[in-house]
């Protein structure tokens, strides 16, 4: 118990300094940026409470935002993907979830990839929609959320594979 | 009262989704206007503190380039003073105590954003070196931002780069003036609207600032003219500026303090200060 809650801290440290240290400042093309904090969110475990992982996703949010000075776009996108996990839980891995016994090590690559997909592309479609503000901005809008988006599920599988444990 | 209390504990989640994202969103809403909330921004004493010493390592990444910008400055000023038109032979007899309405303070980017759509600057400099919100921020290129918030060692900045920027700025030749903007695609381009159809431009005509509020002087350079067309109603031109600054290098900045903005804007808005 106390073992993972200090795990899931030092990853919550260690991801927001990554994020507004390097990743907000990689500016690839000139405004593709990737957000792989997100990771914390998608990786949390599926049996803990949803009260704890919306209360934490709403902090990580804000602490992004605080040190981007965007106001509350994390933070928002953060708690709506918090809130839905569920759903997209159980779409992309169907009856293991319905047994709550799905770790992130041992699950298949496809399924796992629709999974971490659908969270992206939720997360930052409801980041750069609040970031421009306007729907008459849609293209781009849409246009940032593909390319940041795919530019996250890369650096998330990435990461996830080199830090994998071997379960074997 | 029963069902009230089954209603909560069985929509918890939700409910609780449901205000933070209030939170956030109203968060959010609040850095759309000009000034945004005292609190959230990055000019406290922790992140400022995270910036200021990863600026500590990197500052050595770009010092060629800036010493660069710095001696380029330096032969400009030393040209101006050298071939002053009125060569002055005599100053004020007490010049310590002579003030102009212009101070200006040196300050270092710590932190530059340039691919959101409102992009904000981070200074090293704060209320204890006697900034405050709405001084003018220039580089020695030319326009960078204003002022938006400080805390004692840190001031955020609101650069030319943002969507809710208004700054008035004019044409150099004439004095027909219109407003700064951005469209948030190139960090190179801002565009300067509600210029009247009569003014006589062309390409390549420079654009400075017009001095019309209290916080930028007359005459601070903005950019050229790259592109130009009439707007929708054809009454008025929309230009595309190239800006003298690189937005994307930025270290080395001064902010401008208007003394007189206190006396200048009772003047202009007498009620507010009744």
């Amino acid at each position: 118990m106390n073992n993972s809650v200090l795990e899931h801290t030092g990853r919550f440290v260690l991801l927001v300094l990554l994020q507004v240290i390097l990743f907000n400042y990689i500016n690839f093309l000139g405004y593709i940026n990737p957000y792989p904090y997100i990771m914390f969110i998608a990786l949390f475990p599926v049996k803990n409470n949803r009260f704890a992982i919306i209360f934490l996703s709403f902090f990580l949010g804000l602490t992004i935002d605080l040190f981007s000075d965007t106001g509350g776009i994390h933070a928002a996108a953060c708690v709506f993907i918090a809130y839905v996990r569920p759903v997209i839980l159980k779409f992309s891995f169907g009856m293991i979830y319905d047994h709550q016994t799905i770790k992130f090590n041992s699950v298949e690559f496809g399924e796992k990839l629709t999974y971490l997909t659908i969270l992206t592309f939720l997360h930052h479609f409801i980041l750069f929609f609040l970031e421009l503000f306007s729907v008459s901005k849609i293209i781009l809008i849409l246009q940032k959320t593909l390319f940041s988006g795919i530019f996250t599920i890369l650096l998330i599988l990435l990461i996830t594979i080199i830090f994998s444990r071997k379960t074997k | 009262m029963q069902q009230i209390i089954n209603f909560i504990i069985r929509y918890k989640n939700f409910l609780l989704s449901l205000l933070l994202f209030s939170i956030a969103f109203v968060f959010t809403i609040q850095t759309h206007s000009y000034h945004r909330s005292k609190f959230f921004n990055s000019a406290n004493f922790l992140t400022g503190g995270i910036y200021n010493s990863i600026n500590n390592l990197t500052g050595y990444l770009s010092l060629k380039s800036q010493n660069q910008v710095l001696a380029e400055e330096n032969r400009r000023l030393k040209m101006l003073l050298f071939n002053a038109e009125n060569k002055k032979d005599s100053t004020y007899l007490d010049t310590v105590s002579y003030t102009g309405t212009y101070k200006f303070e040196l300050a270092n980017v710590i932190r530059n954003t340039y691919s959101g759509t409102n992009n904000v600057l981070l200074l090293n400099r704060g209320s204890a070196d006697g900034l405050k919100p709405d001084l003018g921020v220039i580089s020695s290129k030319g326009i960078i931002g204003i002022v938006d918030a400080t805390s004692k060692h840190y001031a955020t900045v609101i650069s030319v780069l943002n969507t809710v920027n208004k700054i008035s700025a004019q044409l150099k030749k004439t004095n027909h003036f219109g407003t700064l903007s951005w469209n948030a695609k190139s960090p190179y381009f801002v565009q300067l609207i509600d210029i009247p159809k009569i003014a006589p431009i062309k390409k390549g005509d420079t654009i400075i600032t017009s001095g019309r509020s209290s916080i930028f002087p007359k005459g601070i350079p903005v950019g050229t003219i790259d592109s130009y067309k009439l707007d929708a109603a054809e009454n008025y031109f929309e230009i595309n500026i190239k800006l003298f600054n690189d937005m994307t290098n930025l270290e080395h900045v001064y902010t401008i303090e208007n003394v007189d903005a206190a006396e200048i804007n009772s003047l202009l808005n007498p009620k507010e200060n009744e």
